[in-house]
């Protein structure tokens, strides 16, 4: 999983039918101190009712299907949790 | 299955149902040298791993298979604490 900053939303009317009733919002990834880490901005489905600028646990790929409610929907990246707290000890 | 070195612990409270109890680790992937390769990302713990320790985890949809039946949205789950390992320079 990756963690990402949520910095907008995505409004689309036309979409597959499965999205439809879904939040999309825009995510930044950014390392562990919540620094963006330079790779691209994603569009990911809310599964947990997370809002902008807070910082969240994205899951991706196949496995995005498995977050709640998302079966069998043409989803790649799914928000599963918002992060509290990030304690990193030694880092790299 | 890649290794890595777990550098830190994410507390997310708001997250999917089927993360409830499950510990969530921020890892750095190592290449063989012990050196940090490419950028950290957050794992699921299922042997019980802690800060510090090497570990490998596998990645994509199988992340999810250490917490059958529950699905777990899973991409990289840690399933091995490393004791050491061993490189036979010879083979390059």
């Amino acid at each position: 999983m990756i963690v990402a900053k949520i910095v907008g939303t995505v409004v689309a009317t036309r979409k597959d039918e499965r999205l439809v009733s879904n939040k999309l919002l825009v995510a930044r990834p950014v390392d562990p101190h919540g620094k963006p880490d330079g790779s691209n901005y994603l569009v990911a489905v809310d599964t947990v009712d997370a809002g902008v600028g807070e910082t969240v646990l994205i899951v991706s790929g196949s496995s995005a299907r498995m977050a709640s409610g998302m079966k069998d929907c043409p989803v790649d990246a799914a928000i599963v949790g918002i992060i509290d707290t990030i304690e990193i000890h030694g880092g790299r | 299955m890649q290794l890595a070195r777990v550098i830190g612990e994410v507390v997310s409270t708001m997250k999917d149902a089927n993360l409830e109890g499950i510990k969530l680790l921020m890892v750095q992937p190592i290449a063989a040298s012990g050196e940090a390769a490419g950028r950290p990302l957050v794992a699921l713990d299922s042997v019980g791993a802690g800060v510090g320790e090497h570990v490998f985890y596998v990645r994509g949809k199988e992340a999810s298979f250490p917490f059958s039946p529950v699905e777990a949205p899973s991409d990289a789950t840690i399933i091995g604490i490393v004791d050491h390992w061993d490189l036979d320079h010879r083979a390059g």
